[in-house]
């Protein structure tokens, strides 16, 4: 898709997204901020995973971390509601270089089963720490600055900061470390041999990813006035991963994509049956067969393959 | 300017290299040459750092490089290509030499500028050299193999070295390609004057092109020296060249 058709689409979905909460409901900007905030999570995730070739397994351990961070930042110790939203993605961002200090020397599954170990010690430490953290309660009614204290005005904090943090992400993947990024996931040992710490970058990126989830954990305090524990259960780890690949892995916006349909299946679906995993289940079997490349590279590939042969035809 | 001596290393109880030593000289073509499974791409690995020795020593320009990791012997001045195609598959045939480039100029730590403005000139220069300039835009994993052998020399020429490093470059070529690379393997030394070592099986291409020639067996080293001096040598006929009387031909 050429860039200049692809930029007036952002700015149509934009528009829209703008103008959106004139005409809906409130319960649908809810809605589409937590569509945003966890395609958002999911990007960051995608960001090492689809384009690092890292097997960051437990990612939602940086959101529960960036929302723990202004929520204790807030509610705990008293300190503004935007110092506790910058507080909250370096909070995450340092906690992804810890963990990812410890995990960047193994390689694939074991970097993986590392992470994952680390990020539910976190989860545990978070989930019994009464005192600090609120325990499985987590903390609710987290008191917000008045500009993003109303539904409406959390709606757009989440949109421009959602949409900035895509931007930034996007334009890091398009300089030189991204590209060096997608060398170290296609062949490790090449960029090694081009003269590429391949360590390094991989920790970068890492602490990089561990913000912008971060980020998203600040959206949702944003949007929802409360953290609790789940949010860094492994579980929705393992959500995040399926909206990545069910959205298309090699995107960058497919995560955003899986993100829209997961969300949305479970809102709407999960009112008729408890059963609604089930359906998201057979999904992702039809799509991990028929589409490996997930719903957005399939569409990106028709598209290639469209203009290719009207350019020879 | 590269001098190894007497290198080591085991992989369990197998002695891959067991006492090599080398000497290239500034300017220079050298090659190794060995049956298969003497050592030659374990020494390969051993001077980029790919690999660690168990003892030994590398020299590189008067400086001790033993044991440094791959990404700083590249920085140092030594870069390679891979005997069996190692390349970044997913990625086009300009990007997988930009990223070369980009490194070697310490770039890749850049977050914001798109790397599409970047070193353009410095990578289509080298794409022209080796004659892949017209597939630039091509997915590298869809090329002819050929075309990815050459497109390793190029990823290699991004790291501008002074010593270049081909492990058998044209292993699985045609006739016509290997042609094209050994022309290639000449101008490279001629027009950029690097020093290359390498290591190749066809001997018309060993004796075609180097100045002088290592012979391992077995992991050692058992001879260094000019062409008719190594073609000439009773191990070396023995061990390798068949032990026929080659030196007539």
């Amino acid at each position: 898709m050429g860039a200049r058709k692809s930029i007036v689409a952002l700015v149509i979905v934009l528009a829209i997204l703008a103008i959106a909460p004139l005409g809906l409901p409130r319960f649908y900007t809810y809605l589409i901020a937590l569509i945003v905030t966890t395609g958002l999570l999911s990007t960051s995730l995608n960001f090492v995973l689809g384009f690092g070739g890292i097997y960051q397994f437990h990612h939602a351990v940086f959101y529960g971390a960036g929302a723990y961070g202004a929520a204790i930042m807030i509610a705990k110790l008293g300190y503004s509601g935007w110092l506790g939203f910058v507080a909250g993605p370096l909070v995450a961002a340092a906690l992804s270089f810890i963990i990812g200090l410890i995990c960047v020397r193994l390689s694939k599954l074991y970097f993986g089963m590392l992470q994952i170990s680390l990020g539910s010690l976190v989860w545990a430490i978070v989930y019994r720490w009464y005192g600090f953290t609120g325990g499985d309660d987590g903390i609710h009614g987290i008191p917000m600055p008045e500009l993003v204290g109303s539904p409406l005005g959390a709606y757009y904090f989440a949109l421009i900061v959602g949409g900035l943090s895509l931007l930034v992400m996007h334009r890091i993947l398009n300089s030189p470390f991204g590209s060096t990024l997608q060398g170290i996931r296609d062949n490790a040992v090449r960029s090694q041999a081009v003269g590429v710490n391949v360590r390094r970058h991989q920790l970068a990126a890492i602490v990089i990813a561990g913000f912008f989830g971060g980020v998203a954990g600040v959206l949702f305090v944003v949007v929802d006035n409360s953290v609790f524990p789940d949010m860094m259960f492994w579980t929705l780890s393992l959500e995040i991963t399926i909206m990545a690949l069910l959205g298309g892995w090699l995107t960058f916006l497919g995560p955003m994509l899986g993100a829209a349909v997961i969300v949305c299946l479970r809102t709407f679906v999960s009112g008729f049956t408890d059963y609604w995993t089930l359906i998201l289940g057979i999904l992702l079997v039809l799509v991990i067969l028929f589409l490996p490349e997930g719903l957005l590279g399939y569409v990106l590939e028709a598209w290639k393959r469209r203009t290719s042969e009207s350019a020879e035809g | 300017m590269l001098q190894v001596r007497n290198l080591h290393k085991s992989f369990g109880g197998f002695k891959a290299v067991n006492g090599a030593n080398l000497q290239v000289a500034d300017g220079e073509i050298v090659a190794v040459i060995g049956p298969n499974g003497a050592g030659k791409t374990t020494l390969f690995n051993l001077i980029t750092g790919i690999l660690s020795p168990d003892g030994g020593q590398v020299m590189f320009k008067g400086e001790d490089i033993t044991g440094l990791p791959a990404h700083r012997t590249c920085k140092k001045g030594i870069t390679r290509s891979f005997q069996v195609v190692n390349i970044f598959s997913r990625l086009t045939v300009f990007e997988n030499v930009r990223i070369a480039v980009l490194s070697q100029q310490g770039k890749t730590f850049n977050l914001f500028t798109p790397s599409r403005r970047l070193v353009t000139d410095e990578t289509a220069s080298i794409l022209k050299s080796v004659g892949l300039m017209k597939k630039k835009d091509s997915v590298c994993g869809a090329l002819s193999h050929g075309d990815q052998k050459v497109l390793e020399i190029a990823i290699a020429l991004g790291g501008k070295p002074e010593l270049l490093i081909l492990d058998e470059p044209t292993a699985g070529m045609s006739p016509e390609e290997t042609a094209r690379c050994i022309d290639l393997i000449k101008e490279l030394r001629s027009s950029m004057g690097l020093t290359i070592l390498f290591c190749e099986h066809d001997m018309e291409i060993v004796f075609g092109i180097a100045n002088r020639i290592m012979v391992m067996v077995r992991g050692a080293t058992i001879i260094q020296g000019a062409c008719d001096e190594v073609r000439c040598n009773q191990a070396v006929q023995d061990a390798y060249l068949g032990g026929g009387d080659v030196c007539s031909v």
